[in-house]
C-alpha cells in the first residue's frame, strides 16, 4: 500500500512542480499577503480615539487636549462635514478651538463618551454640543458590505470555475464548432450569473433586512441598479481570469488573490479611512469598494443618483474593459 | 455547381508543433455527397488534420476551402461535428442537450426529428450523463445533425463501443449517407472504413501515403488472397522462399495471386499448415504493406 501511495504522491508532486505558473503563484501569494499586512497594520501603535479639529491647521492651537496620548487628531474643514462624521461615528468627537473651545459628541457613541471625559479634564471650560439624530448601528453599516461580499464570491468563483470546467471537459471546444462567438458565450454566462445573483441578493436583502429591522433610506430602484452594475463588473472580472487558463489551481489562486484583498480593503467589515492613503487608493480600484460605498450611501444616507453616479460610471467602464479583455484573451480549448 | 465538385479542398496543410510536424504537407479534395475516410494509427495526424478542416485548430500553413471559399460563417452553419471526446453540459436531459445546440444555428431540423433519426425518442428525458457509451455517441451524432449539415465530420465515432453499438452506429451513418450528405470520417477500424467510405486516404507520420477507393487501393496493392500463418510456426529458413512475406505482430502473411503454387511451395519446404488461414486482403493488410506497421498499434 505504501508503495502505491508513494508512487501517486510522487506523480502528484511532479505534476505540481511542472505547473510553473501555479507553483510561482503558490510561493508568491503568501509572501505578498505577509508583506501587504505588514504595510497596512505595521508601524507604531494605533491611537484609540479619533477627534476631528475644525480649522486649517492643528499646529496653531495650544489647547492641552491636543497633547493627549492615544488620540488621533485629524483636521476637518467644515462644520457640516464634521457633524456628519460624528453622527456616523466615523470620528469620536468634533472640536472647534476658535475662541472658547466647543465640541460635538455623539451621545450614542461609547468611544465618544470616554474621549469627552478626557477633554473635560484637559479643558474644563469647553462647551458641549450634543449631536442629535440616530447613530448607525454596526449591523446596519455591515449589512451593505455583507450583501456585496456575497455578490463578489458568487460572481468571481461561480463564473470562473464554470468556464474552466467547460474548457477542461471539452464542452467549450464543442461550442467552438458552432456559429457561437466568444463574446456571445461570455455574455450568456454574464447574464445567466447576473439573474441568479440578483435573485439571491434580493432574497438576502429581504430576509436579513426583516431580521435586523433595516430600512433603506434611499431608493430601492437605485440600489438595484447598483447591484446590477456591481455584479456585471465582478462577473466580467471573473471571466477575465477564467478566459485563458486550464489549471484549477492557478485559477483558484488568482481568484483568491482578488477576493482576499477585496474582502479586507473594500470596507466590508471595517472602515479603512484611517489607513495610509495608498491603501485607500488600492481599495478604490476594486469594484467591490465602489459597490459598498455606493450601497452604503443609498441605504444609510439616502443618496440619490447624482451622488452615486461616479460609482456607477466606474463599474460600467470596468465591466466593458474586463469583458473586452476576456473576449480578446478567450481560449476555447486547452492549449 | 456540378455534383462531383469538391465540397472541401485541403491545400498543403502543415501543422508544426515544437518537436514534431503533426501534419506535413497534406492535400486532397472531397467530392460532395461522398464519404471520405482518413485512416491511420494513433499519432498519424488524422485528428489534427480533421480538426484543422473543422476550423477548430489553425494550421501552421496551408488552407482549407469549403465550397471554394475559406472556412467562415457559412461553413460553421453548414458543418456538423462529432469529436473523438466531447463532454456536454451537466444536468441537461437528452432533449435539452439537443435543444441547446439547435439554438445555436439559424437553420436546422426539428429536435423531435433528430431524436427519432438517432433512435433517442425513448431516452429524451434522461440525464445525458446517464447514457451508455452507444447512447452517448448517438446523442453526440444527433447534436452534430441538428443543423441539417451539408458536411458531417466524424472523428473516430465508434472507438470504445461494443460490437453491437458499433453496428447500430454504422446503420445510422448509412442512413445519413443515403441523404446525400458529405461525411469525413477518421477511424482505425478497417471494417468501418471499408463499409462506409467511398474514398480513403491513409496517413502515417503526418503524410498521406495512399489515397483512392478502398477496393481500387486493394486491387492496386494486392493479389487476390492472403495466407496467414502463426509466426511461431513459420520456420526461419522458409523466409528464403520466393514468396511475398509481410510480418505482422503474431503472424506471417503471404500475399499471392497463385494460391496453388504458393501452397505447393510451402508444403515442399515443410512449413506446418495446420493453422493456415486464407482470406482476401483488407485495408489492414494494405496499411501493413505500406508502412510495415499495424494500424491499431
Amino acid at each position: 500500500m505504501m508503495r502505491r501511495l508513494l508512487a501517486v504522491w510522487h506523480a502528484r508532486n511532479l505534476e505540481f512542480l511542472r505547473d510553473r505558473p501555479t507553483l510561482l503563484f503558490t510561493l508568491l501569494l503568501p509572501l505578498g499577503v505577509v508583506v501587504g499586512m505588514g504595510f497596512i497594520f505595521g508601524g507604531p501603535p494605533r491611537p484609540l480615539f479619533k477627534v476631528g479639529v475644525l480649522g486649517p491647521s492643528l499646529g496653531s492651537h495650544a489647547n492641552p487636549f491636543l497633547h493627549e496620548r492615544y488620540v488621533q487628531f485629524v483636521p476637518i474643514h467644515d462644520v457640516t462635514g464634521g457633524l456628519y462624521e460624528v453622527t456616523h461615528q466615523r470620528i469620536d468627537l468634533l472640536l472647534d478651538l476658535d475662541g472658547t473651545a466647543r465640541y460635538w459628541v455623539n451621545t450614542d457613541s461609547p468611544k465618544g463618551y470616554i474621549v469627552e471625559k478626557l477633554l473635560i479634564v484637559a479643558d474644563p471650560g469647553a462647551r458641549r454640543q450634543p449631536v442629535t439624530g440616530q447613530a448607525i448601528r454596526y449591523v446596519d453599516w455591515l449589512f451593505p458590505g455583507i450583501l456585496a461580499m456575497n455578490m463578489m464570491f458568487s460572481c468571481l468563483f461561480g463564473v470562473g470555475y464554470v468556464v474552466l470546467r467547460y474548457r477542461k471537459s471539452g464542452f467549450l471546444k464543442r461550442l467552438h464548432a458552432t456559429p457561437l462567438t466568444a463574446f456571445e458565450f461570455l455574455s450568456a454566462q454574464v447574464l445567466s450569473r447576473l439573474s441568479l445573483i440578483l435573485f439571491v441578493t434580493v432574497l438576502l436583502y429581504l430576509c436579513i433586512g426583516a431580521i435586523i429591522h433595516f430600512h433603506t433610506a434611499g431608493s430601492i430602484g437605485l440600489l438595484l441598479l447598483l447591484a446590477v452594475s456591481g455584479s456585471l463588473s465582478m462577473i466580467a472580472l471573473g471571466l477575465t481570469i477564467a478566459a485563458r487558463f486550464a489549471s484549477e489551481e492557478l485559477v483558484g489562486g488568482l481568484l483568491n488573490l482578488l477576493t482576499w484583498p477585496m474582502m479586507l480593503l473594500s470596507g466590508v467589515w471595517f472602515s479603512i479611512e484611517g489607513s495610509p492613503r495608498w491603501v485607500q487608493w488600492i481599495a478604490d480600484i476594486f469594484p467591490l469598494t465602489q459597490v459598498i460605498d455606493g450601497a452604503r450611501a443609498v441605504m444609510l444616507d439616502g443618496a440619490g443618483f447624482a451622488q452615486i453616479m461616479p460609482n456607477l460610471i466606474y463599474l460600467a467602464v470596468t465591466t466593458f474593459v474586463f469583458l473586452a479583455f476576456g473576449a480578446w484573451s478567450f481560449r476555447w480549448r486547452v492549449e | 455547381m456540378p455534383e462531383s465538385a469538391p465540397i472541401l479542398e485541403v491545400h498543403d496543410l502543415v501543422k508544426q508543433y515544437p518537436a514534431v510536424a503533426a501534419v506535413d504537407g497534406v492535400s486532397f479534395a472531397v467530392p460532395e455527397g461522398t464519404c471520405f475516410g482518413l485512416l491511420g494509427p494513433n499519432g498519424a495526424g488524422k485528428t489534427t488534420t480533421i480538426e484543422i478542416m473543422e476550423g477548430i485548430l489553425p494550421p501552421t500553413s496551408g488552407e482549407v476551402r469549403y465550397r471554394g471559399e475559406p472556412l467562415g460563417a457559412r461553413f460553421r452553419e453548414e458543418a456538423g461535428i462529432l469529436f473523438q471526446k466531447t463532454a456536454l453540459q451537466d444536468f441537461l436531459s437528452v432533449r435539452q442537450s439537443v435543444q441547446l445546440f439547435r439554438g445555436l444555428y439559424s437553420h436546422g431540423l426539428d429536435v423531435d426529428e433528430v431524436l427519432e433519426m438517432c433512435a433517442l425518442e425513448k431516452l429524451a428525458s434522461r440525464d445525458n450523463r446517464k447514457l451508455s457509451g452507444g447512447q452517448q455517441q448517438r446523442l453526440l451524432l444527433a447534436i452534430a445533425l441538428v443543423n441539417d449539415p451539408q458536411v458531417l465530420f466524424l472523428d473516430e465515432p465508434t472507438t470504445g463501443l461494443d460490437p453491437q453499438a458499433r453496428r447500430n452506429f454504422w446503420d445510422l451513418v448509412e442512413s445519413i449517407k443515403a441523404r446525400r450528405k458529405t461525411i469525413i470520417l477518421t477511424t482505425h477500424y478497417m471494417e468501418e472504413a471499408q463499409l462506409l467510405c467511398d474514398e480513403i486516404a491513409i496517413m502515417d507520420r503526418g503524410h498521406i501515403i495512399a489515397r483512392g477507393a478502398p477496393q481500387q487501393l486493394l486491387r492496386e496493392h494486392f493479389a487476390e488472397v492472403l495466407l496467414e500463418l502463426p509466426r511461431s510456426e513459420f520456420p526461419e529458413p522458409a523466409r528464403a522462399l520466393p514468396l511475398k512475406l509481410i510480418d505482422a505482430s503474431d503472424r506471417v502473411e503471404i500475399s499471392t495471386h497463385d494460391l496453388d503454387a504458393t501452397l505447393r511451395t510451402l508444403i515442399e519446404a515443410q512449413v506446418p499448415l495446420r493453422n493456415l488461414r486464407i482470406r482476401p486482403a483488407n485495408l489492414e493488410d494494405l496499411f501493413l504493406e505500406l508502412t510495415g506497421k499495424e494500424l491499431r498499434t
